[in-house]
């Protein structure tokens, strides 16, 4: 067992575990934010996806000891009580169905929103390659991805105005 | 008016309409007063599915488990439609486990819809009949001058009350006699038909949704499970000491096979929730009851495991049926008809044995379940407290009755949201395991599988054979068909999606057929999967179907129509029978959607197939591009779908739009191996899901035909395979026989 101090959604939380323990565990079981899903262990799924200082990881294999950033979990994507363009989007294009691989999807995409203003069916293809939608929700993803990006560039250059 | 007036008979009907009983239950009225009286305290509750607030909010509750298939939404907008309320005044929380109340509350084989509509209905112009009482007495006018729409009631002089000011005298309103409600009519529905975002988006966008796998209990250890990697082994003995001495770990403990759990009053699940031997861990997270785990090493007796070989099966499947026989189901043995047509020179026949693999569900949500058993102390009955998704939650308490002796009425079931279904969370096995383990250690738990042990420990999609005989005339017309099923049976028991269904193209609408089944003895665990049985015959039928146009150089869709032949319902009135017009229908309007019978460009094709099943007609056309390394890509998918009438358009198109790519994901990736009992694919590194980069455009189309409307979970997905494989043919020649694609050399992307 050891101490690790970890920055989660703007919040530090201090954590007594085993130094391989990956963070996925830590956040669920040790932080109680259920919001990121196990779905294989092995980085094979993306159900686990979170954002360590703004990149994509898979928590599932990340132990807590080598977590050197903030992380951002899906409880964490809303800012100031307002859903991210990309939350938004979800509801509106209906995307989910059982909805357990959608936490990770968004974390993804939002990764990808952050990097590229106007992504392209390749793009999305390319960024969310690691998720797995068993459901296969895919085709209403890519129109939701596309659909947010120009609210999320509109809602950026308002702010930087 | 006199319809509403209370009598005593049609206050037992409106008690058993509410479900609840709830006046008749206490005392047998004496009065129809006192009856009257009694149902005052019937509060806001306009029945069992309708609530309203005087704020104006409107509950309504939904008791058919999710899973992804929409119907938490779909049913409320059928009630919310008939009450008259604007759908954004309605709130849909889940009802409790309650099946006096509800009836059935389960998910499979797309019955939800057609099983729940017309209560729905009920529930909703009940409701709506309440509302408007309640307006005529405050008003004081007429309740034939009442029209309840938007939320309110209003009167032809347009003076109006909302729900929300009406809904505490509304409550207090006779419930109506279900024989003298009248329902809208479909042109003037404003919910139903419309496209909806199902209502638990918010909740999953943000990360709020519990799934079973988020249950935290107070006191609760965590656990993790290790059965017998041959079914029907136990252990002997394992690595305790190590294993406890762990950190993070508490206890670990052998369990031993126990067949009583496996005890269902539904035929389907008969033997299949028993506790397999293992080893349970116990202790203070997941992670280190999965770390130990790996850990683990058990001396297991194979004395009664499987020894199931797909090696095996697949070469006994072929002796089997190059010697030919087996059970006659259709036609006779020897028939005249058949084997004459089969046998003359002027026909051309044609025989080809096609196969199929295993495959696994691999909901996204791997399977757990929380236990929460309570040993009674002084004299007081044990009780339960469990947690899980599930798609028949009822049935958790006969296992906790079977195997643990705790009574019904002392097991309380939380029934969550499940992260994936398609038939694997009808079996409850998951949940004998963690009652077993709280049981055992005395405390609640929260049993999570392992990707591995949910890939290794699945009721499989059962693997299969058929060996395809038929001759055309020299017309080109289909002259005999000759179908042989080999496939699998437990024992004691038929193996659930092994076998024919009996209502299958062609031999349903034709004389000169015969169909027969050879069943061989399987150990494998096996279930339902999305279409049990559809989804593999339609592969080998749809096909087949198509390499006989080949041979008689037709098109493919005229001989498909030709086989339908006049319009007719096979069984009238049935809707588990084909309607050949409506099959019709479908083929034609799939055909013209994608363009049928224009010129492809070289390493492109254009392939169909039609199935019926779960009350169901679809077509589907897919569009192929194969490239000279064998790869390939399905461009487009053209779906026409008779469902009847849809309830929410986006529902319906997102599971059509499911059903596609999960089709695609299993035909053309998957496949599940065992050799001497072992299942050989570990994770997904070794048993793929298709990716986004896969995903084909999708076109759905809908024939809304005055049929009621019935459930699209599962019918969209069995003419994918045959649709996908048909036009690889009209692309390069090539036949598959086998899924899945990726074991013939062709390779998805
Ligand atoms: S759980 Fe981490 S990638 Fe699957
Ligand atoms: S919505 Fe179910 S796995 Fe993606």
């Amino acid at each position: 067992m050891s101490q690790f101090k970890l920055t989660v959604n703007g919040q530090s939380h201090e954590v007594d575990v085993n130094p391989n323990m990956p963070l996925l565990w830590v956040l669920r079981d040790k932080l109680k934010l259920t919001g990121t899903k196990y779905g294989c262990g092995i980085a094979q799924c993306g159900a686990c996806t979170v954002h360590v200082d703004g990149a994509p990881v898979r928590a599932c294999v990340l132990p807590v000891s080598a977590v050197a950033g903030a992380v951002t979990t899906i409880e964490g994507l809303a800012a100031d009580g307002e859903l991210h363009a990309l939350q938004a989007a979800w509801i509106e294009h209906d995307v989910p169905q059982c909805g357990y691989c959608q936490a990770g999807q968004i974390m993804s995409a939002a990764a990808l929103l952050a990097a590229k203003a106007e992504p392209s069916d390749a793009d999305i293809d390319t960024a969310l390659a690691g998720n797995y939608c068993r459901c296969g929700t895919y085709v209403r993803i890519r129109k939701a991805v596309h659909s947010a990006a120009i609210a999320y560039n509109a809602a950026k250059s308002a702010k930087g105005a | 008016m006199s319809r509403f007036t209370l009598n005593r008979r049609d206050l037992l009907k409106a008690s058993s309409l509410a479900g609840g009983g709830l006046l008749l239950q206490m005392t047998l009225p004496t009065s129809v007063l006192a009856a009257e009286e009694r149902a005052l305290v019937r509060s806001k509750e306009l029945n069992v599915y309708v609530e309203i607030n005087p704020d104006g909010q409107i509950t309504i509750y939904s008791s058919i488990p999710e899973m992804g298939q929409g119907i938490k939404t779909a049913l409320p907008m059928v009630i919310a439609e008939e009450m008259g309320a604007r759908w954004e005044d309605v709130k849909v929380l889940e009802a409790p486990l309650d099946q006096k109340k509800y009836g059935l509350q389960g998910a499979g084989g797309s019955t939800s819809i057609p099983r729940n509509f017309d209560t729905m209905r009920r529930m909703g112009a009940s409701a709506r009949e309440m509302l408007i009482g309640a307006a005529a007495l405050l008003m004081e006018v007429e309740r034939e001058d009442l029209e309840a729409r938007e939320s309110q009631v209003f009167h032809t002089s347009g003076e109006s009350r909302t729900f929300g000011q009406l809904a505490a005298l509304a409550a207090e309103q006779p419930v109506p006699d279900p024989e003298y409600l009248t329902y809208k009519d479909p042109r003037a529905y404003t919910i139903i038909g419309t496209t909806v975002s199902s209502v638990d988006n918010l909740v999953i966008s943000t990360g709020q949704s519990k799934f079973g796998i988020d249950v935290d209990v107070p006191g609760m250890q965590y656990a993790s499970y290790t059965r017998c990697p041959r079914v029907g082994g136990k252990a002997v003995s394992f690595n305790a000491s190590d294993i406890k001495a762990l950190p993070g770990v508490t206890d670990a403990f052998i369990l031993q096979p126990d067949d009583r759990a496996g005890k269902a009053a539904m035929v389907f699940l008969e033997g299949m929730a028993v506790l397999r031997g293992g080893v349970a861990i116990i202790g203070e997270d997941t992670w280190s009851v999965l770390d130990a785990k790996r850990q683990l090493q058990v001396e297991w007796d194979y004395s009664d495991a499987s020894e199931d070989s797909w090696t095996q099966m697949m070469a006994d499947a072929k002796r089997i049926a190059a010697a030919g026989g087996g059970e006659v189901l259709l036609g006779e043995d020897g028939d005249d008809g058949v084997d004459a047509a089969l046998a003359d020179a002027s026909h051309q026949s044609l025989e080809a044995f096609y196969q199929f693999p295993y495959v696994a569900h691999v909901c996204m949500e791997p399977m757990n379940c929380t236990a929460d058993f309570r040993k009674g102390s002084n004299g007081e009955a044990d009780t339960l407290e469990i947690w899980l998704g599930s798609q028949f939650p009822g049935q958790v308490k006969e296992i906790a009755q079977n195997m643990l002796g705790v009574a019904p009425q002392n097991v309380k079931v939380h029934a969550l949201r499940m992260g994936g279904g398609f038939g694997r969370r009808a079996i409850h096995d998951f949940a004998t395991e963690a009652m077993a383990i709280s049981h055992h250690a005395d405390v609640p738990v929260k049993l999570t599988w392992t990707r591995t042990d949910d890939i290794h420990n699945d009721f499989f999609r059962v693997g299969g054979f058929q060996n395809m005989r038929a001759a055309v005339s020299a017309d080109g017309k289909l002259a005999a068909w000759d179908q042989h099923y080999i496939g699998f049976k437990y024992p004691d028991r038929f193996t659930v999606g092994s076998g024919l269904r009996g209502n299958e193209l062609p031999f349903v609408a034709m004389d000169n057929a015969r169909v027969s089944q050879t069943m061989m003895d399987l150990a494998t665990p096996c279930g339902a999967w999305r279409a049990p049985g559809s989804n593999t015959n339609a592969f080998v039928e749809q096909s087949f179907i198509h390499e006989l146009a080949e041979l008689a150089g037709r098109d493919h869709v005229e001989f498909l129509l030709e086989i339908m032949g006049s319009p007719r319902w096979v069984k009238p009135g049935d809707v588990n029978a084909l309607n050949t017009g409506r099959a019709a229908d479908v083929i034609k309007l799939a055909a013209s959607k994608s363009g049928w019978g224009r010129q492809m460009p070289a390493g492109k094709g254009l392939g169909l197939a039609f199935y019926f099943c779960h009350a169901a007609h679809v077509a589907e056309v897919a569009e192929v591009t194969v490239n000279a390394d064998r790869t390939f890509s399905v461009d487009k998918v053209t779906v026409a779908v008779d469902v009847g009438p849809i309830i929410n358009r986006s529902g319906a198109i997102s599971q059509v739009q499911g059903s596609i790519v999960d089709g695609l994901s299993t035909m053309a990736l998957q496949i599940i191996t065992m050799e001497g009992g072992v299942i050989e694919q570990d994770n997904f590194h070794e048993y793929e899901v298709m990716r986004i980069a896969a995903t084909p455009e999708i076109d759905v189309h809908f024939i809304e035909s005055d049929n009621p409307s019935t459930g699209l979970g599962e019918p969209a997905l069995p003419p994918l395979a045959p649709a996908v494989t048909n036009a690889i043919y009209a692309a390069t020649g090539e036949r598959i026989r086998s899924m899945p694609l990726s074991d013939e050399g062709f390779k998805l992307v």
